[in-house]
């Protein structure tokens, strides 16, 4: 346990010891704000409640989540620095998660610096707090889950760009079919269950529950398995890339 | 303490490795040698439990290292071909992280920050961003980092590649004051470090072990070993060539420069390894026939051509 917190710290300290994790501070909050107030016209909806905030996560995420996660192990295949880390005696499983939960953290961080929308809201009007501490455990979800397949296409490539790219790519899939307006064009087309089959794939369900104030067990149980599949196929991409 | 039996990688249907044994113990200095891509990395990576073998067994300290990695690995350290390491922390930053990770904490964690600081002469950039710092620096801060825990054995892929001569020196002192209560082995194509670092050498050439000895029986191995070179002014080159080679201790005798008034013929034996008797037999022909003898020197053979002789045999078979 102590080595993956060894290899967690170093990765956190590799974040803000460049001046990326500050860019990406601050464009994260700029974006919310902007999505919020903007286009979630938080303000004009006169309603004492977050959801014009965490509504645009899934979108948010889906550039920001893989632009902190794409150095994870492609840096580390470029520099070559993978044969250093992979010959200390540390299990591999270790460097995975240790590597993960420091970019995990990372983006908790973020998440958490968003408090003075939740203190604004407090103040102007009477939200239901519950329904707000359950959209950001699900925010906090989400965004391990889109992480989780960041650390995998970073695993493929020693191009930073390239693992970008996948990993934007798939988990706007993880969102697309999911979302009302494709899964209503996909319902004229496909018999139900095809498109039931399809959406159990999507983040979007579990989201919307968390954003509705439930903590459902399924949900949970999604996303885990969803951070987990990634994450074992990793293991896998880089036993692969040693033999 | 390393263990290497029958190992062999393949990638794909290219033998990187094939079937390699050997064993290291415990204040042996094991230069392995060998042309690029002769399997050299590949062999290093598989003891240091990087990459898996195909076949064989590796054994470290007694461990497995494919059963029990984690046992193997605590007792190596090990240096990377071309010594990466994480640029974005400072080098005090960077041993400390691999001190922790091999779970040296706190006040030993100083103290062993210190001394591999010092026995590498890091001193002066201690707090200095590691992409900051020139190629020997780097070089020596992963040197540092893998003696980080003082192990007992040390694997090292080309320690000098890229270094300059000074550097060089450094590096290979430092090899032979550790390699007095460590097993250690490290790669090179520099013949000269072999001679002067290593007890013993093995030559390795596309995956297969070719020679495996003490320098200096690898150099006896050479053509020109035990043969001599003699110097001679104000005779002919044809008679030193006729008189020399009527010397019964002699087999073959070549004129290896003409330039009047010196000639500069070699003498090789019949037999190698007898010690002088054909030095003994060249001066006795010199002083029969009133020779100047400018210089005469045995040669002790040279690895370089044991080297070139070996690998590029097998270049030409291909």
């Amino acid at each position: 346990m102590k080595s993956i917190w060894t290899i967690t710290k170093r990765e956190l300290a590799g974040y803000f010891n460049s001046p990326v994790a500050y860019v990406f501070l601050v464009i994260f909050l700029l974006m919310t704000a902007a999505f919020t107030f903007l286009i979630g016209q938080f303000m004009d909806r006169n309603q004492a409640t977050l959801q014009p905030f965490f509504m645009w996560h899934p979108w948010i995420y889906l550039f920001l989540v893989p632009a902190v996660g794409m150095r994870l192990w492609s840096e580390e295949r470029r520099q070559g620095t993978m044969e250093l880390l992979l010959t200390l005696p540390i299990s591999l499983w270790h460097c995975i998660i240790g590597k993960f939960l420091a970019s995990w953290l990372f983006l908790t961080l973020a998440l958490v610096m968003t408090f003075p929308i939740w203190i604004t809201v407090n103040y102007l009007g009477d939200p239901d707090n519950s329904v707000i501490i359950a959209s950001y455990i699900g925010s906090f979800f989400l965004a391990g889950a889109y992480l989780s397949i960041t650390s995998m296409t970073s695993a493929f490539t020693r191009n930073q760009v390239i693992s970008f790219i996948l990993s934007v790519v798939i988990c706007l899939f993880l969102v697309l079919c999911g979302w009302p307006p494709v899964t209503d064009v996909v319902e004229t087309l496909a018999p139900r269950s095809v498109v039931e089959f399809v959406v159990a794939f999507s983040v979007m369900p579990g989201i919307e529950q968390f954003n509705n104030g439930q903590i459902d067990s399924r949900a949970v149980i999604y996303f885990l398995s969803v951070i987990g599949f990634p994450l074992f196929a990793t293991s896998i991409i880089i036993r692969g890339l040693r033999a | 303490m390393i263990k290497v039996e029958n190992l062999s990688k393949s990638f794909g249907p290219k033998v990187a490795v094939n079937d390699v044994s050997f064993t290291l113990e415990r204040g042996e200095i094991l230069g392995f040698l060998g042309p690029n891509g002769a399997g050299k990395s590949t062999t290093m990576r598989m003891i240091t439990g990087y990459t898996p073998p195909t076949a064989g067994v590796i054994r470290v300290g007694g461990n497995d290292v494919t059963e029990k990695p984690i046992e193997a690995k605590r007792l190596m350290g090990y240096l990377p071909e071309s010594a990466p390491l994480y640029t974005d922390m400072t080098v005090e930053g960077f041993l400390g992280f691999c001190a922790e990770v091999r779970g040296i904490n706190g006040a030993d964690k100083a103290k062993a920050i210190d001394r591999a600081i010092e026995m590498c002469f890091l001193k002066s950039v201690r707090h200095q961003s590691v992409d900051t710092l020139s190629k020997g620096f780097r070089h020596r801060t992963g040197f540092a980092q893998a003696i980080i825990h003082d192990p007992d054995i040390l694997v090292m892929d080309e320690p000098t590649d890229g270094l300059d001569p000074n550097q060089k020196h450094e590096v290979r002192s430092l090899i032979r004051r550790m390699g007095q209560s460590k097993a250690i082995i490290f790669s090179t194509h520099i013949l000269e470090e072999v001679e002067a670092a290593c007890t013993r050498a093995i030559i390795i050439d596309q995956g297969k072990i070719v020679a495996n000895g003490t320098p200096d029986e690898l150099k006896a191995k050479s053509e020109l070993a035990d043969s001599y070179v003699v110097s001679i002014s104000g005779i002919e080159a044809s008679a030193v060539r006729d008189k020399l080679g009527s010397v019964i201790q002699a087999a073959k005798v070549t004129i290896v420069n003409d330039k009047a008034p010196t000639v500069v013929a070699r003498v090789f034996p019949k037999k190698a390894g007898t010690d002088g008797e054909l030095g003994q037999a060249i001066f006795a022909a010199a002083a029969q026939h009133n020779w100047k003898i400018n210089e005469i020197k045995k040669e002790e053979g040279r690895l370089d051509d044991v080297f070139r002789n070996i690998t590029l045999s097998d270049t030409k078979t291909q």
